[in-house]
């Protein structure tokens, strides 16, 4: 079983970046609460706590240096959200970043939707490298001049200036939310998006802020006999009129637009029968579906729960085609993390470009990767210990057992604290953006390892 | 259980759920035996209402803003705004005073 895991049988990952202060100390703003590259990979977009957006733009490979990715550096980073109060319900809003989605590019700017729990905003970002000089009334400094001593006329040139990257709101589609938002989603149409919160899903125009229709309501009568909320929701890929939420109850369902204007009803459901007789209290709670995400060709869901992820085919309701055991140890500690409120930690999980693998991470800053077709997975870690350039990460393994081997790590040594909660993987090659909880790491996988083995 | 096991493989583990009670129901026990007041349906609507409604809730906006202010009094105050403008003149934009810079992130450092 060890000789699997040391084999070449799957990528090889190294270090390449770490961003973010090293201090013990995390400032509650400078936790991160999403990454996102966006649809060509070269730009990666991180949102924290403190409602701040930073852009990180990938340098375009050196002629130097073939072999090496180019090194993603700040392209931009602005306030997205502020913290507001709510006055009817004497509730926080928090700014807290929670979900950010790139729009695909049309024209030389480059726009982005984030998400808080109650506003979602469009965001352009564009660059200027030229600026107006000559003005006949202006100094350069703006101040305007004497009138009585202009006595001649001359036309304004645009002269190069140091790049300016600007990041101005276009829209911001508020009082949308009763609830708060944990989900957006672009449309293939490139007309709309979807938002979610924890009982309805709503439709948007990209354009129009004053108007939003509701196209998922699971919100019962009567509160008390609230059972299910929806944990995640996104839009097929390729088919407009497809999308799926996943619910607290550990169920996927798909919807059709064009069904009817409210898609209560589902179109598919997915859920996986459980076995009665290992029914504990904790069942529910460990099968609520943290993310859910269609892979890039349209044609299998992946969804991770507290221990596991699952990927279904999208023409299969009754079972998951695929399942891979994250953290299988943790189920002998769920009472202390019950306790420690761990449990409700919701982990994403992301697909490599091609589908072919796909990761997600867990506690002590490791993350997962499960390779699906030769079925062989990993565990890593970020951790600012590995961080020489190129340094080729080892993989890490956790022992519920006594007997610890060698560069091992016992459950009980796990630290939960340490969590890695948002990960992401470039669309177009193998490079992962890993968020711990104040630091964000780059890595990329070992190039020209037919070369090299 | 046994305290001699080694990092068990998928297929193990499912021999050992099978022959002794699930290490879930063990936890389950635990949990129950230091609270029993635990509600019998698990994960029922209390728990997901308080999940809706997350975040303390205040009297008033002025509960609010006092906790804030509490908040920030370990913060380092902010510098004192230049002296305002009044009358004299039509201020220009170059005038007015800079919108307060925002902490940045410490990412983009």
């Amino acid at each position: 079983m060890a000789e699997a895991d040391d084999e070449n049988s799957g990528m090889e990952w190294c270090f390449s970046q770490v961003k973010g202060a090293i201090d013990d100390e995390v400032a509650e703003a400078d936790i991160i609460s999403t990454v996102e590259f966006n649809c060509t990979g070269d730009l990666l977009a991180t949102g924290d706590k403190g409602g701040r957006i930073v852009i990180f733009q990938q340098e375009p490979e050196s002629k130097n240096q073939p072999q090496c990715r180019g090194e993603y550096n700040v392209y931009s980073t602005f306030q997205s959200h502020e913290p507001e109060f709510d006055y009817l319900k004497s509730l926080e809003i928090e700014e807290k970043i929670n979900k950010i989605r790139w729009l695909p590019q049309k024209n030389a700017a480059h726009y982005l939707l984030s998400t808080n729990d109650k506003t979602i905003k469009l965001w352009k970002i564009s660059e200027r490298d030229k600026r107006p000089e000559g003005y006949n009334l202006k100094e350069e400094d703006g101040r305007y001049k004497d009138f009585t001593t202009i006595d001649s006329l001359q036309v304004p040139v645009f002269k190069p200036m140091d790049l300016m990257v600007e990041a101005s709101p276009r829209r911001v589609f508020a009082n949308a939310h009763t609830y708060h938002i944990n989900s957006i989603s672009v449309n293939s149409d490139n007309e709309t998006y979807l938002s979610a919160d924890d009982l309805r899903i709503n439709l948007w125009h990209q354009e129009i802020t004053d108007q939003s229709f509701n196209i998922v309501d699971i919100k019962p009568a009567n509160m008390e006999d609230l059972t299910e909320v929806i944990t995640a929701a996104e839009f097929h890929p390729n088919q407009c009129q497809t999308l799926l939420y996943s619910s607290s109850k550990g169920i996927i369902r798909l919807c059709d637009l064009r069904a009817a204007a409210l898609c209560d009803q589902h179109v598919k459901l997915f859920e996986e029968p459980e076995d009665p007789n290992s029914r504990s209290f904790f069942s529910e709670i460990i099968s609520s579906i943290a993310d859910v995400k269609f892979s890039h060709n349209g044609r299998y869901i992946m969804t991770r729960d507290y221990l596991s992820v699952k990927i279904w085919d999208i023409n299969m309701e009754t079972r998951p085609i695929e399942t891979y055991q994250v953290n299988e140890y943790l189920r002998s500690k769920l009472c202390s993390l019950y306790e420690n409120d761990c449990i409700f930690d919701k982990f994403e999980c992301c697909w490599s470009g091609d589908d072919s693998v796909v990761m997600t991470g867990s506690y002590n800053n490791f993350f997962r990767m499960f390779d699906r077709g030769c079925r062989h997975d990993v565990t890593l870690e970020a951790s600012r210990e590995h961080c020489k350039p190129q340094s080729v990460l080892k993989p890490r393994r956790v022992t519920t057992g006594g007997k610890r081997k060698k560069d091992e790590i016992s459950v009980d040594s796990l630290d939960f604290n340490r969590k890695i909660l948002h990960t992401a993987w470039h669309p177009l090659d193998n490079i992962i953006a890993v968020a711990t909880t104040n630091n964000l790491f780059i890595f990329q996988d070992k190039l020209n390892q037919q070369l090299t083995n | 259980m046994s305290g001699e096991e080694e990092s068990m493989s998928v297929e193990e583990q499912q021999e050992v759920h099978d022959t002794v009670v699930s290490p879930e129901k063990v936890e389950e026990a635990k949990l129950k035996a230091r609270y029993p007041g635990l509600g019998a349906k698990p994960g029922g609507s209390d728990f997901l209402r308080k999940r809706l409604q997350k975040g303390p809730k205040y009297f008033d906006s002025g509960d609010y803003n006092m906790a804030k202010a509490k908040m920030k009094k370990s913060l380092p105050l902010a510098p004192v705004e230049k002296t305002e403008i009044t009358g004299g003149h039509i201020p220009t934009p170059q005038d007015l005073p800079q919108r307060k810079t925002v902490l940045a992130s410490k990412l983009a450092g």
